[in-house]
């Protein structure tokens, strides 16, 4: 009896379609959020150590390529906090009787929670 | 316009002759409304009496036409020529199932995963007949309706990277079904089905592409049950831990 034919799945097959791709980026964006709390810790580290550690610490992220990662980092932060909100109605089925909660309606919370929560923290140090 | 014509390419395999699968080109009449089906059927009548697929109803409704049309699932019977036009149009089996002839994909792992998940009412203990049926009301009908809708078409699984990857993965499809029932009032055999949904190859594997609802054409958002099966399962483990009585863990899932 003949045997049916796998097809070889190609290593960029993430390339071959834009929702596809656009998933990798969302993917992606972790490891720079990963690699931004890593730099956060090392500040709070660096806190700890006293005046002149933190002072040096601040003039080493002031380099380009300090400069450069943010820069990416905070574009692919956004990317990561948009897309997984408008995820969010996926996961949460919230009804009233026999109508679903429209997904604007839960999504548009954590929308309202992170420019809040966004605001705060811009109100402090801006103070 | 009578004599306007697009180019089909089609992906031909033999399995007692070739190797790997071939596209092979076609030139069929143009017609506003004709469907990829209706070329297909006239490559078949007219052109390729050799050339193997499958159809049935050619309204949307029995699943069996999904293939590639220029690398995304779709019901060969619900996309238009004219939506392509002027072409050529590549058409191919639905990806990441073997092939077992020209458009034909192999179906054993997908019903055999359908089965595995045990999709239909369990009971404790079944009422006698003579006490009527279960009844539901139409807010509890709601619950499960749209998981309800699946036409086991597969453009999920063609859609999903992940089955493509691993295909011990349990898929879109079959998950979504379990959620139907898991959500149904006249049902209590989530525990039953628990144990594969939320095993590795369940849930857990699904990394929320989220084209699997994209390419449903009946709109069932696998994905969505997917990931209410997560924050359910997940209910599950920390109910585990702050509930004393195993007894009084069991719930019907919620969403």
């Amino acid at each position: 009896m003949s045997k049916p034919y796998r097809r070889p799945m190609s290593k960029l097959w993430w390339l071959r379609r834009r929702p596809y791709t656009a998933f990798m980026l969302r993917e992606i964006s972790s490891v720079f959020i990963g690699a931004y709390v890593v730099l956060l810790l090392v500040l709070v580290w660096r806190v700890d150590a006293g005046p002149s550690a933190y002072a040096a610490y601040l003039d080493t992220l002031k380099s380009p390529g300090m400069l450069a990662f943010h820069a990416i980092a905070f574009v692919f932060a956004l990317l990561h906090t948009i897309t997984w909100f408008l995820l969010a109605p996926k996961a949460l089925a919230v009804w009233r009787g026999q109508k679903r909660v429209p997904a604007p309606l839960i999504a548009g919370p954590h929308f309202l929670v992170w420019l809040l929560l966004s605001g705060g923290v811009a109100a402090l140090f801006l103070a | 316009m009578a004599d306007e014509t697009i180019t089909l390419e089609v992906s031909r395999y033999d399995p007692d002759g070739d190797s790997e699968p071939t596209f092979q080109s076609y030139d069929v009449p143009f017609q506003e409304d004709w469907v990829v089906l209706d070329a297909l059927n006239y490559l078949k009548d007219q052109v390729d009496g050799t050339l193997s697929y499958r159809w049935s109803c050619r309204m949307g409704v029995c699943g069996s036409c999904g293939m590639m049309v220029n690398g995304v699932p779709k019901l060969t019977c619900a996309v238009f020529l004219r939506d392509y036009a002027p072409g050529p149009i590549k058409v191919e089996p639905l990806a990441h199932f073997p092939v077992e002839r020209d458009l034909i994909v192999a179906l054993d792992d997908f019903v055999s995963k359908l089965q595995d998940i045990k999709p239909w009412i369990i009971r404790d203990v079944e009422k006698p007949l003579d006490e009527g049926v279960y009844r539901q009301t139409p807010a509890e009908v709601a619950r499960y309706q749209q998981f309800s809708m699946c036409i086991n078409c597969m453009l999920c699984y063609a859609a999903c990277p992940v089955y493509g990857l691993e295909e011990s993965f349990l898929g879109p499809a079959a998950i979504a079904l379990a959620q139907r029932y898991n959500l149904d009032s006249r049902d209590q055999g989530r525990d039953q089905r628990q144990e594969l949904v939320a095993s590795d190859e369940g849930i857990w594997d699904c990394t929320l592409v989220g084209e699997c609802s994209a390419v449903c054409p009946k709109d069932v958002d696998p994905a969505g049950a997917i990931q209410q099966a997560k924050v359910a399962s997940t209910l599950d483990w920390y109910k585990s831990f702050l509930l004393p009585f195993p007894g009084r863990r069991k719930q019907k899932t919620e969403a």
